[in-house]
């Protein structure tokens, strides 16, 4: 843990050099995310609130289940209309015009627009990314002709120049070829190069390298660091491994049954965590070595005792109360406020001080 | 002998050519090396051939010829003469153009109509998708041949009409096909990725469903030709179909009606219901040969 939060404080602050502002280019606020199960209306996620600034990364980790997705999602408006709908709060996106856009009350042909274009997205799995009929240049392209109305051959070369872009060697060769050509890593290489097609200056990153090995998983992390010095854009990087947190974000918010229940740097995060989920998944990360001296001692790697609630029964309090140590009345009644436990690092507990 | 060794150690690597085709150029090898298919489209394609280009060369197919009445075949009529002296040869080829006509464009019309209207109910909200599928239950439901009467006899007699009232009765099989292929791809990672990347829904079914649905359409294009055969015989036998004079397959089969006929002149009807049975085993032969060819289990050679 030592060694992570080391480099995250020797890297530089975000530039935010790419705006006349250090105006944000996303900023949720209140966000609530309902599904509908049976009868019932649910909501997924509840009061997200979230800031990134142009150049700046930032993490969403939990567990599965915590909403991390579905935030991501939501922002997107990706999410099936027929199961789900925004049930409240805004979120204003500053496109690479500056003009501020609200995403929850933009409509479907306005969205449009703006995918692939103003917001690039990345998702988990980049083998199934791509359609397996098509020409890895046909695909990447598609933006790039979509958007920007280019040719299909001046598109083609922009591939090639993106590939190239990417790391990926021989890139015109590569570009002619099938998905099922390509390995994992230099199809992520490709995903990614969909989504910076148009410089866009919001890239949603959703778990982009829990699909690879971990050497690959580096060199992709490494990459996104570079593009995104390079273009300035701000980055939501979804995932639930801390270690890729400690490599590429700027601030972390953590998310658990469908609240962001701890935000901050990451090396404040790290180091002092202001919420016992926090605390309680970090001591979960296994280290190499401790975990060999635990398995010679006979004794379990450390866990965070129960399970995420499901979406159908959550309880009315702090959702975290019922696996808490320190849970007490106060927890159980209703749902903490965000507190500001100084520096911009918040957490939704109210004994945040004991810790 | 060193200068050899040297050179081949020297020489690039052939690039395999395997790696750079696509899977409907594989899946087309698969099918070139399907025997009983390329025995079907070799026969399927010389009968096309004949049907197209002989009819110029040979015999009016309406042409009478009083002296040669009911005459068997022989020299001059290579297939004989019907009821009023016209050729049986000339109305057969004539007659395989129009039947040939019939099946391709109500095929493609089918097709066409059954892709979109299969499309529009996964792409075209949860409404959408529930009115459609209705109609297509509803379609699904009704006895084929008798709202093929119904039709036929609405929009009366003729080529057009009949192309008609086949394609219209065909489609909503095609429809649910395509529907449940698209239910199940519009859940994919790539469709989700390609929605992230701004794609709207025209451009999702177009880039990402038509492609992925090849396999369903061209199989289904191919059996529904033999069908639309089928139909359009059975119409034009019932005298619905394509009116006399001019020559169907289905109204030449019309001829066996009559005893006499069926009895004393078979020529006179067994070339066009073998033309037929023919044209349709060829064309399910090749049919079950791109089912296969398509089919990704059938891959790696």
């Amino acid at each position: 843990m030592l060694h992570m939060t080391d480099m995250t404080e020797a890297r530089p602050a975000p530039q935010t050099a790419s705006g006349p502002s250090a105006e944000p280019t996303l900023r949720v606020r209140g966000l609530t995310t309902v599904f509908r199960i049976g009868r019932r209306e649910m909501p997924a996620i509840e009061n997200v609130d979230l800031e990134i600034a142009p150049g700046e990364t930032l993490a969403l980790v939990g567990e599965s289940g915590s909403g991390k997705s579905i935030t991501s999602l939501s922002v997107l408006r990706l999410l099936p209309g027929a199961i789900s709908r925004i049930g409240g709060g805004e979120v204003s996106f500053r496109d690479r015009e500056g003009r501020v856009r609200d995403l929850v009350s933009a409509g479907g042909e306005e969205m449009r627009r703006l995918r692939g274009n103003h917001i690039g997205t990345v998702f988990q799995e980049p083998m199934s990314c791509l359609n397996p009929v098509h020409r890895i240049g046909d695909q990447i392209a598609e933006p790039l002709i979509l958007h920007l109305g280019l040719s299909r051959r001046a598109a083609f070369e922009r591939v090639v120049e993106l590939l190239a872009a990417m790391g990926i060697p021989d890139p015109a060769r590569r570009a002619r070829q099938y998905p099922h050509e390509l390995s994992g890593g230099m199809s992520q290489r490709a995903t990614i190069a969909m989504a910076l097609a148009c410089d866009p200056v919001l890239l949603i990153a959703d778990e982009p390298t829990t699909a690879l090995d971990v050497t690959t998983q580096a060199q992709i992390l490494r990459l996104l660091q570079d593009l995104q010095k390079t273009h300035g854009m701000a980055m939501l990087f979804v995932t639930h491994n801390f270690g890729v947190v400690a490599e590429i974000a700027h601030r972390v918010a953590v998310m658990y049954a469908g609240h962001v229940v701890e935000q901050g740097r990451v090396a404040d995060v790290f180091r002092h965590p202001r919420h016992p989920y926090t605390r309680g998944l970090m001591t979960c990360v296994p280290q190499p070595g401790d975990a060999l001296a635990l398995r010679r001692a006979g004794q379990a790697l450390p866990t965070i005792q129960g399970s995420v609630p499901s979406i159908t029964d959550r309880p009315p309090g702090c959702p975290f109360a019922p696996r808490c140590a320190l849970a007490v009345d106060a927890c159980r009644a209703a749902v903490p406020a965000m507190e500001d436990t100084g520096d911009g690092h918040l957490s939704r507990c109210i004994r945040w001080s004991e810790m | 002998m060193t200068d050899l060794n040297v050179e081949t150690a020297i020489a690039p690597a052939p690039r395999r050519k395997v790696a750079r085709r696509g899977p409907i150029v594989r899946a087309l090898g698969r099918f070139g090396a399907n025997r009983y298919a390329m025995t079907g489209l070799a026969v399927f394609g010389l009968t096309l051939a004949a049907v197209v280009l002989m009819p110029f060369v040979w015999k009016d197919p309406n042409g009478i010829d009083l002296l040669a009445i009911n005459k068997p075949p022989g020299a001059g009529h290579p297939l004989g003469t019907d009821g009023i002296g016209r050729d049986v040869l000339a109305r057969l080829l004539a007659g395989g153009r129009v039947s040939l006509l019939v099946a391709g464009v109500s095929t493609l019309l089918s097709t066409a109509l059954g892709f979109f209207i299969g499309a529009l109910a996964p792409f075209g909200g949860r409404f959408a998708d529930a009115a459609i599928m209705r109609v297509v239950d509803l379609a699904m439901t009704l006895p084929p041949v008798i709202l093929l009467l119904v039709l036929a006899s609405i929009t009366g007699p003729g080529i057009v009409p009949t192309i008609a009232v086949i394609s219209l009765l065909s489609w909503p099989l095609l429809s649910r096909m395509v529907r449940s292929r698209l239910l199940e791809l519009r859940e994919r990672d790539f469709i989700i990725f390609a929605r992230g990347a701004g794609a709207g829904p025209w451009h999702l079914v177009m880039r990402h469903g038509l492609p992925n649905t090849i396999d369903i359409l061209v199989v289904y294009a191919t059996l529904q030709v033999a069908n639309a055969i089928l139909l359009e015989a059975g119409l034009s036998f019932l005298g619905l179909g394509v009116p006399p004079p001019a020559a169907s397959w289905g109204n030449m089969l019309n001829a066996a009606r009559s005893t006499v006929v069926l009895q004393s002149y078979p020529w006179q009807w067994m070339f066009a219901g073998g033309a037929i049975v023919l044209t349709v085993v060829c064309i399910n032969l090749i049919g079950d040969g791109l089912r296969d060819a398509f089919d990704p289990r059938a891959d790696l050679e």
